[in-house]
């Protein structure tokens, strides 16, 4: 593959007006995040020639923001589709298709909190849903109890409730959080009631409804922007299956093969990054992700997460945002990992700003462990 | 007064309306490759383990393992609302495959479920048309 390291930026970021509890539809997120995003990026919506979402079609979205891109791009693969639509913006600017791509996200996930009906015809409606495998927290929550058979139930049940309370700390922070003025303390985990066993409430994400969008373009152009570039050093993407009965180890994501084929491309290791972004649909993802991407060996998550060390002060900065368990998660969460990044690698996170970070790895996961997107960003 | 189903159903396709047939008649049958001498569930004609056509129906035993299960407290669709806890699971048939199901069982709590524990199929008419593999303690 061509050496296309650092070959764009990302330039503008941003969230909708609002985010939490908003009554706008779908593509009102979308529009006003892609107006801030914009905005941010000191670019017009007519410098805007590559078109890329995810849960709707881009004609949809197109229509809507009144914009006729030479380059879209619908993949949806869950929440993870945001970050692999910075790998698909690398692969088109670069091979000329577009130069300024925007990528949006909008989902009333709280307003709109009706689950489909879930009577189709494909493999997860005809064999899964009749059970009630509706949702995600039923998944992940079986795969998290293989997890805790695999490698021990106290020890697996401490580290998720480290994730849980360590994450909050970080939301504390964050004037955007849905969680900004709710601290939790490990008793509050603890005696929260059940969702799906062995999940209590605050090991599942968040629903709430938001948009976010970010702009990518090429480094010369980005040179005359307002805002640092944030350039796109490494990205990698890939699947392993659509439902969970079809995972054949539902303790390893696809982040086994996109972290280090990302880093590879970025030309740097675990040890040289200075914030990870991982989806935190479940305190259970990050622990197999943190695994699956190789930060440890496997079962060694919990461990890894130990004494508080990925909450504010601690050596291994992760989820500054207060991620997709106390800031947002409107259902397809990964757009909101990108917008961290790039605001603590610009250091424009007040409270919460890490000490001139230079790298962040991003990972998202998707559908039901399905799909993966690893990115690295670095910044000058 | 019985209450509808309100349950999600399946809508059997072509290449899994032999096993919704079978279901109805309270026997279990996959999908086997004949290449890879191995079955695979979900059925389809064509084996995702070796891309083969060389495959056909066979009877299963009905045994299992427990592989991983969620009790579910919070119910996900309105179907189940009478229903939580109940227990969603994946079990390991004796043939290889990994299915998912219920657990048919009262009073689920985690010290009654231990992974690799022995299951057999039970089966439950939901409607006329529809009867659905779940799994029972052996």
């Amino acid at each position: 593959m061509a050496d296309l390291s650092k070959s764009v930026a990302i330039v503008g970021v941003a969230e909708s007006d609002e985010i939490g509890r908003v009554e706008k539809s779908n593509l009102q997120l979308h529009a006003e995040a892609a107006y801030n995003a914009l905005e941010d990026a000191g670019l017009k919506m007519s410098d805007v020639n590559g078109l890329m979402t995810a849960g709707t079609s881009t004609i949809n979205l197109g229509e809507y923001l009144g914009v006729n891109p030479t380059y879209t791009d619908t993949t949806a693969v869950g929440g993870s589709s945001f970050i692999i639509h910075i790998a698909h913006a690398v692969a088109a600017i670069n091979a000329g298709y577009c130069d300024t791509v925007l990528v949006t996200h909008g989902e009333a996930g709280r307003s709109a909190r009706s689950r489909a009906g879930a009577n189709g015809s494909d493999a997860g409606p005809q064999y899964e849903s009749p059970y009630g495998f509706i949702g995600a927290p039923i998944n992940y929550a079986m795969a998290a109890r293989r997890y805790m058979h695999m490698y021990g139930e106290r020890r697996v049940r401490q580290g998720m409730a480290e994730v849980a309370v360590a994450t909050r700390k970080w939301a504390n922070l964050n004037p955007k959080a849905y969680f900004k003025d709710t601290p939790m303390s490990f008793d509050d985990y603890h005696n929260s009631r059940w969702i799906a066993w062995p999940f209590h409430l605050p090991d599942c994400c968040l629903v709430t409804d938001a948009g976010g969008a970010y702009v990518v373009t090429t480094p010369e152009r980005a040179r005359d922007l307002p805002k640092k570039p944030v350039y796109v050093l490494g990205a990698a993407e890939g699947h392993d299956h659509g439902v969970l009965s079809q995972m054949k180890n539902l303790t390893r994501t696809w982040a086994k093969y996109s972290g280090p084929a990302a880093l590879q491309m970025a030309g740097v290791t675990h040890d040289d990054i200075d914030l990870s972004m991982i989806y935190d649909s479940f305190t259970y993802t990050v622990l197999a992700t943190l695994e699956s991407l190789g930060y440890c060996e496997p079962g060694e998550g919990p461990d890894f997460v130990a004494n508080q060390r990925t909450a504010p002060g601690g050596d291994f900065a992760m989820n500054t945002s207060g991620g997709g368990l106390s800031y947002t998660h409107s259902g397809m969460y990964g757009m909101f990992l990108v917008l961290e990044a790039v605001r603590q690698l610009r250091g424009e996170t007040g409270e919460r700003q890490l000490d001139d970070p230079k790298l962040c790895l991003i990972n998202g996961t998707g559908g039901s462990l399905s799909s993966t997107g690893t990115v690295v960003l670095g910044i000058d | 007064m019985t209450q509808a189903y309100n349950k999600p159903l399946p809508t059997p396709q072509v290449e899994s309306d032999m096993y919704w047939q079978k279901a109805k008649e309270h026997e279990l049958w996959l999908r086997y490759d004949n290449d890879a001498q191995q079955y695979y569930f979900y059925p389809r004609d064509i084996s995702p383990i070796t891309f083969s056509r060389n495959t056909e129906w066979r009877q299963v035993s009905g045994k299992a393992t427990l592989y991983t299960y969620a009790i579910v407290h919070r119910p996900p669709h309105p179907g189940f609302v009478d229903d939580v806890p109940f227990v969603t699971a994946l079990v390991e048939l004796d043939e290889g495959p990994i299915m998912p199901t219920n657990i048919v069982m009262e009073d689920p709590t985690p010290e009654k479920l231990v992974i690799g524990m022995p299951l057999e199929v039970v089966f439950e008419d939901v409607t006329d048309e529809i009867s659905l593999p779940k799994f029972k303690p052996a």
